[in-house]
């Protein structure tokens, strides 16, 4: 006769509730562990999903994603005469916030290399790749963009083509692709005023500096866009992505690299790295012992509740002894109450996770190997607690029935 | 009913609760026999002390000093166990006490039933033996009823009932009819008398109930923890 399946069904409500309340807590836990587990994945995704072989970034920087690189777009010329290197493609990423339809939008902005890059490496889930060098943007649907909106950014409008599902920054926010052009269009947009402030800003630094007065033409130049003075560099990018020839030797090319005093190059491995041990180790760490925390108020609550299920029982536990019940009995009756509670508890974390989780504004990333790791904890959080009851039913007399 | 056959072997026995100015001697040097077969009362007034005669010869109560012995094992010698209690008490002794005392979430079957298998009775075995014992008992129509849906005597029955299931050698009953009507609390003693006379049980039970006096074979007396009389009952029923 199976006594803790007796005395559940007899108090069933309480049971299901106290099962309710320790399952609500342990899909906390576990929700605590998809968003450290989330942030993992989104500080590495783009990395990941780019799958760029080498990252060359400005000299002595640890860019671009953990702090500011600047280099030229020319770069890509060298990088592509290196032997073993198949394709090198520039890249800019920086983050906006700009209004859409009276709501803040907030996207991080990656320019694509067009027309090596078009973006076929993004996983969409409607409308296309780029199609054109100018005025087309790729955005992940946590931005909340239709196919066909039309965006204003700077000077342009840009319209959506093409959906992505699961491109976040680091930040949580999705991200936005645009031809690399048009991305530095957008980070370099100055007002008409600027402009016109700036060309005579110009005009007055020459006129106090001796070029000025023996070349009067360069005075004119003065007028055209800043791409177009040969004086000033166009605008730079983050940096340059190598692919390598399949079969090429990596250490054979990063030694070439490692001669160029300009640059800095990090490997994937190397630049996912730099985003674990630095950009998001805080956060990181915070979640882990924030978890860790949870884990330990599941096992004191379930201690608590487990302790007085058995208080309330201790009169038919001395009843029990009194009529020669085994040690045994006693110690299943306690315990399979415990794995149940635990079970039925992670059972509905569980479920209700699977509903609420995907509704969270970040990412939660629940992996098989953590479910399977908070079961073995809620299951021995379940063992042990419940030995503070066991402890206090072993040692309640027979006679104490009688009193 | 045979009679000669010692069940019970009590010398001496003495029980102190507490200690200093809260010593309280509840049972002094307390000595008797009881052989199988035997209904015997034990009567007295409150704080007489034979709830504590009756925990202590049932296993549940240390001796301050003294020797019980049960069949041929000496059980207890003072606060010593002999013998490994608990499975003493599953396999020889059953209680019944003056309040129920059923397990509230098993069934009236099961809760006699339980007693059955704790005894490695197998299931079947067992189910169909509660039966039995509470249709003798008259509460068959509600074994399918927790105790909470049970009146106070259909309680104490179940109670009886699961005393009784093992068949113990001895069983033990604290005021059993306090809860019960005289009528209901006439049957029960009845229903000891003939469970003894028919199995051999040594039966002992502690009452002021003096209605029903005349089921037992024999009367013992006590006051302030002492034992005051042991004789046969005179006035014993046909
Ligand atoms: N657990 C206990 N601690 C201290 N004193 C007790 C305890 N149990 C009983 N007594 C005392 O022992 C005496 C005998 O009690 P008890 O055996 O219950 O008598 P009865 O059952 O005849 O009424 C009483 O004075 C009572 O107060
Ligand atoms: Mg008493």
């Amino acid at each position: 006769m199976n006594l803790a399946v007796r005395d559940i069904r007899h108090n069933l409500s309480r049971f299901s509730l106290t099962a309710v309340g320790i399952g609500m807590l342990l899909m906390i836990v576990m929700g605590m562990g998809g968003i450290y587990r989330g942030l993992i994945e989104e500080a590495t995704l783009l990395v990941d999903k780019i799958g760029a072989d080498l990252w060359v970034v400005q000299y002595g920087t640890r860019g671009p994603f953990a702090e500011i690189s600047r280099i030229p777009r020319n770069l890509e010329d060298r990088l592509r005469a290196v032997p073993g290197v198949r394709q090198a493609r520039a890249f800019a990423t920086y983050a906006v916030q700009r209004e859409f339809r009276d709501k803040p939008l907030r996207m991080q902005v990656q320019g694509l290399s067009w027309p090596d890059d078009k973006g076929e490496w993004l996983p969409l889930i409607a409308g296309r790749r780029l199609g054109a060098a100018h005025y087309e943007m790729i955005a992940d649907k946590i931005l909340g963009l239709q196919l066909g909106d039309r965006l204003t950014l700077g000077k342009n409008h840009f319209t959506v083509v093409g959906i992505t599902s699961g491109m976040s920054s680091m930040a949580g926010d999705g991200l936005a692709f645009f031809t690399l052009l048009d991305a530095l269009e957008i980070q370099y947009d100055y007002s008409g005023e600027a402009v016109r402030l700036e060309r005579k800003a110009r005009r007055s630094r020459l006129a106090r500096i001796d070029i000025g007065n023996t070349l009067p033409t360069f005075l004119e130049r003065t007028e055209l866009p800043s791409a177009s003075l040969p004086a000033i560099a166009r605008p730079p990018v983050s940096a340059v992505l190598v692919q390598l020839e399949p079969g090429a030797d990596r250490d054979a090319v990063l030694a070439t690299l490692s001669g160029w005093t300009d640059v800095s190059v990090f490997t994937r491995d190397g630049q996912k790295e730099l985003l674990l041990k630095g950009v998001v180790d805080r956060a990181r760490r915070q979640l882990g012992l924030f978890r860790a925390l949870l884990i330990i108020i599941s096992a004191v609550i379930m201690a608590l509740i487990l302790y007085t299920l058995t208080l309330e029982k201790l009169h038919d536990i001395a009843m029990l002894k009194l009529i020669g019940a085994r040690n045994s009995v006693i110690l299943s009756l306690i315990l399979q109450q415990a794995l149940l509670l635990g079970l039925l508890g992670y059972l509905f974390a569980f479920y209700l996770g699977q509903w609420v989780f995907p509704r969270f504004p970040r990412r939660v990333v629940i992996m098989q190997d953590d479910l399977l790791f908070l079961a073995l904890i809620v299951a021995a959080i379940s063992v042990l607690s419940s030995a503070l009851g066991i402890w206090k039913a072993m040692r309640v007399e027979p006679n104490e029935v009688v009193s | 009913m045979s009679g000669s056959t010692i069940t019970i072997d009590a010398l001496g026995l003495t029980k102190v609760y507490g200690s200093g100015n809260a010593e309280v001697v509840a049972m002094r040097d307390v000595s008797f026999t009881l052989s199988s077969g035997e209904v015997v009362a034990l009567l007295g007034p409150s704080g007489a002390g034979k709830s504590t005669l009756l925990t202590v010869v049932g296993l549940i109560n240390t001796l301050t000093s003294g020797k019980l012995t049960i069949g041929n094992d000496l059980v207890t010698d003072g606060p010593i166990a002999k013998v490994d209690l608990r499975s003493y008490r599953r396999r020889f002794i059953g209680y019944v006490l003056q309040k129920a005392n059923l397990i509230p979430f098993l069934t009236a079957l099961e809760n006699v039933q339980l007693a059955l298998e704790i005894n490695d009775v197998p299931a079947r075995t067992a189910r169909a033996r509660a039966l039995e014992l509470l249709q003798y008992l008259g509460v068959d129509h509600r074994v399918d009823n927790l105790p909470h849906m049970l009146s106070g005597g259909e309680q104490q029955r179940v109670a009886v009932a699961r005393a009784l299931a093992n068949r113990p050698r001895l069983v033990l009953a604290d005021e059993p009819t306090a809860a019960l009507d005289s009528v209901r609390g006439r049957q029960v003693m009845e229903l000891f008398r003939s469970v003894a006379h028919e199995h051999g049980t040594t039966v002992l039970v502690a009452t002021h109930d003096h209605r029903a006096l005349d089921v037992f074979d024999r009367i013992l007396e006590m006051e302030d923890g002492v034992l005051q009389s042991d004789h046969r009952n005179s006035e014993k029923a046909g």
